[in-house]
């Protein structure tokens, strides 16, 4: 087959002319291939919406700025949030889990390659849809173009009497292709983990990135209906006379918002728990030392997936739930920041006695511990439902979502590139351009994020388009703005180091961090069949035992 | 192949010192000297009313309890980068490899645990203490209901309506006249947050919620539309005047007034009922019966135009009624495409509606 050039980029493509390039990109069902592709394509809608982030800080960078019309911004907003959750965080966990998992566990693809392909399919056409909206939505009234709810679209303001034209119909459709996209997707790690692991590999000697996947991906199944049903519950209510939250027909604005989040908030873990395992396979790598408390680390993200799904009201402390019901979910939120400390505690266990090596995946991952300690701190005090009313839909909180999405998540998927870049493409990342861009994304997330939680103290609501002077919140915003400024510098860099190193970066070889599992043991790029034999395993470190044969970890687990 | 940082050490502690420092240096030197300024009107750290100052009061320890557990948490994590970061010359060893222990799991999970139950009990009993809080005799009832993009505010046992500024009386002393509301919306969800007097409670269209406040302090309260409700979401101001027990009864006098009959802008008042303005704005003691737009009777009683849009001025009036769309792009107000004479004898007529 033709794909097999195709795999190498950089390596062997030359020969090949680009339409046969593409058309292998078409009709691969590779799961490398296709998890590259998730993780291009979701970089590709990373870069459009954060220069609608960038418009938006423009916007904000002055009292009373006129850059961006009301609706226009009202726009970008929302598709900024429904494309950095639904466009850039799923399939990035979706390419890793595809990429990673099959290496990781011994086996040559997933369980169901078509299906995988078709996953990504939808993906892309589920965002290409929601784009296409801002041509295809006005409609012969020319009524708004993009989307312009919100991205978690409350109830009534979707309704056709608040929102005419089509914008909120290709939210709608556009959100439930691509949930498709997700759910065949997690059906099919979820697949591959229970029935392809190599001879030897129980379920307790998996790597742990390949447990969180497992958890992440159980918990889309079970989140991502909540939302599916309530789309096609607006549906009908748009279209086929329904009046599930047509508010003047006695219907109920809440339950939108009840629907939602009972997907919303576990959909936050979804995104965060493969960061968590990107730490948790790069943390131990750089300490020179196994994760601390493995089964604990097993136990405290299953616990986190089972709570997450009994927290969601705690995003509707303000909408007038009785004093019991708003005790319910602030005891229920404060129960994950239990095994959420565990995990801290964990990672820092594991630096604690080694030898770190302060290398670039590394740097990433101890921005991510201090800034996920601070998200998770700040998540505290909103649980905390008297300090939630001051603070909800205000800065305060536009910062703490960012500190989770940006500083910790993003922060773990940039270790991620860092450390498994070399793997998918043969070559190592430039570290000096990799040093720029690190250091010039933490100052600029610290620049943007720090200061607007002072902003939410002083009263600033999220989502306004302008604002007067004299609230104090002038500097801060002018701050953020600047911060955005070098976050977009920093993810510029990021892009070309991608590029470049694809032809001009240092060969990798199939090791070269040193590393324990499975994926090292093959080479880099890796054939299309992954191991030319299958591997077996003895412990959870099959690459340790290979290189200590005096000293296994099979003796000791 | 390997990136090493040996020769710059001071690297690491940059990161940290720069990183997290920051937060502090930026955020603080920028709040703190806001707090003695009059401009930080929206400070929830500056409350003067109930129940924002218990909300302060819980926020304190919530706030001292999380910079504890930060700076043990952070301070262990640059304990171990600095005691066990990688030295040149030792590549080749590997350190013990330790799987794990628990004891000390046990300890990290009972800690936090321990901490959780104390923020639940702070929690819990905050929420009974402000939810079910029930009006005493004499409380103010004030029925608010959010528009796209302006509120309205009832006083049903007054019979008083008005838009945009909501007055109630200060608790003076022992005479305790706390204002309950009830809110209420006409169209989409709002958020009504006076961040000095109390927290955000929903307007949600088809439900009646409630909350309290109870100022001590004369003055102008600002705040805004907390819930994202369509174009000019940004431009839905709310203010909160609190006067005297006494101002406040002369307010409702005032209030309860029909409008004074026109009689130095009677080509405007013939205008004003001619065109459309009618069919949605009132003037209680006229036959303009409108029930979309704010209430006009006293007018000029309101310190600002359209939500806060802009100042009440004569000025801003004129450009108001020429086209609103001008101030408020989306607002719902048309331009009613009259001429200069009809909006100097409108904006005329408008001015004696006080």
């Amino acid at each position: 087959m033709a794909t097999q050039e195709i795999a190498l980029p950089g390596v062997s493509g030359s020969s090949v002319s680009l339409i046969e390039r593409l058309h292998g990109l078409v009709v691969t069902v590779d799961h490398k291939k296709l998890g590259l592709m998730y993780i291009g394509t979701a970089l590709i809608f990373l870069v459009i919406a954060g220069l609608m982030a960038v418009s938006i800080r423009l916007q904000l960078v002055i009292p009373n700025n006129t850059l961006l019309e009301p609706d226009v911004f009202n726009r970008f907003f929302t598709m900024h949030g429904t494309s950095m959750v639904f466009l850039v965080g799923m399939p990035i966990i979706a390419g890793f889990g595809n990429y990673l998992v099959p290496l990781m566990i011994g086996t040559r693809d997933m369980a169901f390659p078509r299906m995988n392909a078709f996953g990504y399919w939808m993906f892309l056409f589920g965002g290409l849809l929601l784009y296409f909206s801002y041509l295809g939505a006005p409609g012969l009234a020319g009524h708004g173009s993009a989307p312009d709810v919100g991205w978690f679209a409350y109830a009534p303001l979707t309704a056709r009497a608040f929102s005419r034209g089509h914008s909120t119909d290709y939210w709608i459709l556009s959100l439930l292709l691509a949930s498709v996209g997700s759910t065949v997707s997690a059906i099919n790690v979820i697949a591959t983990i229970f029935a392809l692991r190599c001879p030897g590999m129980k379920l307790m000697r998996m790597p742990l990135l390949v447990w969180l996947m497992l958890v992440t991906n159980f918990m889309i199944l079970l989140a991502l209906p909540g939302l599916s049903g309530a789309q096609i519950m607006l549906l009908i209510d748009r279209y086929l006379g329904g009046h599930f939250f047509d508010t003047q027909a006695g219907g109920s604005a809440v339950i939108w918002q009840h629907f939602f989040w009972i997907f919303g908030h576990p959909e936050v873990y979804i995104l965060m728990i493969p960061a968590f395992a990107c730490l948790s396979e790069i943390i131990p790598v750089f300490s020179r030392k196994p994760i601390f408390g493995y089964p604990i680390m097993v136990g405290a993200t299953a616990m986190i997936g089972l709570i997450s799904v009994s927290v969601w009201a705690h995003h509707m402390f303000t909408v007038g739930m009785t004093s019991v019901g708003n005790t319910f979910f602030a005891i229920s939120t404060f129960m994950v920041a239990v095994p959420t400390g565990i995990k801290i505690f964990n990672w820092l266990g594991t630096m604690y006695g080694g030898r770190i090596r302060l290398e670039l995946p590394m740097l990433f991952c101890i921005a991510f511990l201090f800034q996920f300690l601070i998200a998770g701190l700040t998540g505290v005090m909103l649980a905390v439902v008297p300090f939630n009313w001051q603070l909800t839909d205000s800065y305060f909180v536009v910062a703490h979502f960012h500190y989770t999405l940006v500083g910790a998540f993003l922060f773990g998927i940039f270790a991620g590139f860092y450390y498994w870049y070399p793997k998918a493409v043969g070559r190592l990342l430039d570290p000096r351009l990799g040093l720029w861009h690190f250091w010039l994304f933490v100052i600029g997330f610290h620049l943007t994020f720090d200061t607007l939680h002072f902003a939410g103290f002083l009263g600033m609501p999220r989502r306004i388009f302008t604002y007067d002077a004299g609230r104090g919140w002038d500097t801060l915003n002018f701050i953020a703005t600047v911060g955005a400024l070098f976050q977009a510098i920093a993810v510029l860099l990021l892009a070309i180091n991608i590029v470049r190193s694809v032809k001009k970066g240092k060969l990798a070889g199939n090791d070269p961090w040193d590393a324990w599992t499975l994926e090292w043991s093959t080479s880099s790029p890796p054939p299309d069949y992954n191991f030319a034999t299958m591997p077996a395993v003895r412990s959870r470190r099959p690459l340790w035992d290979l290189k200590h044969p005096e000293d296994p970890d099979w003796k000791y687990e | 192949m390997r990136l090493h940082l040996h020769g710059n050490q001071g690297t690491l502690r940059a990161v940290i010192v720069l990183a997290f420092s920051l937060c502090c240096i930026i955020g603080f030197g920028h709040v703190e000297p806001a707090f003695g300024k009059n401009d930080s009107v929206t400070n929830i750290f500056r409350p003067l009313s109930q129940p924002a100052q218990e909300i302060k009061e819980t926020s304190f320890l919530v706030l001292v309890v999380c910079a504890v557990i930060f700076i043990i948490v952070a301070g262990l994590l640059i304990y171990a980068l600095v005691r066990f970061r990688d030295r040149a010359g030792d590549e080749a060893i590997e350190p013990p490899q330790v799987y794990g222990s628990n004891q000390i799991e046990l300890a990290w999970t009972v800690l936090p645990i321990l901490i959780v139950f104390v923020l639940i009990l702070v929690t819990s009993r905050t929420i009974a203490d402000i939810q079910n809080r029930k009006p005493p005799r004499g409380a103010v009832q004030a029925t608010v209901v959010g528009h796209q993009w302006w509120w309205e505010i009832r006083y049903p046992e007054l019979g008083i309506v008005t838009a945009n500024e909501l007055h109630v009386p200060a608790t003076i002393g022992d005479r305790r006249q706390p204002a309950f509301l009830k809110l209420q919306s006409a169209d989409v969800a709002h958020s009504f947050w006076v961040p000095q007097l109390a927290g955000k409670t929903d307007l949600i269209p088809n439900r009646e919620n409630r909350m309290w406040i109870e100022p001590t302090h004369p003055g102008t309260y600002l705040g805004n539309c907390a819930e994202y409700c369509g174009t000019q979401h940004a431009r839905m101001l709310i203010r909160v005047i609190v006067h005297t027990p006494d101002e406040f009864d002369r307010w409702v006098r005032e209030q309860q007034q029909p409008a004074l009959i026109a009689t130095n802008a009677a080509e405007g008042s013939k205008a004003f009922f001619a065109n459309s303005c009618v069919n949605c704005h009132t003037i209680r003691g006229t036959s303009a019966q409108g029930k979309f737009g704010p209430d006009l009777t006293h007018l000029m009683s309101r310190e600002t135009l359209a939500a806060g849009a802009a100042p009440n001025t004569p000025d801003n009036l004129r450009f108001w009624v020429r086209d609103p769309q001008r101030i408020k792009l989306g607002c719902l107000m048309p331009n009613m495409q009259m001429t200069d004479t009809e909006v100097d004898q409108i904006v005329a007529y408008l001015q004696t509606l006080k």
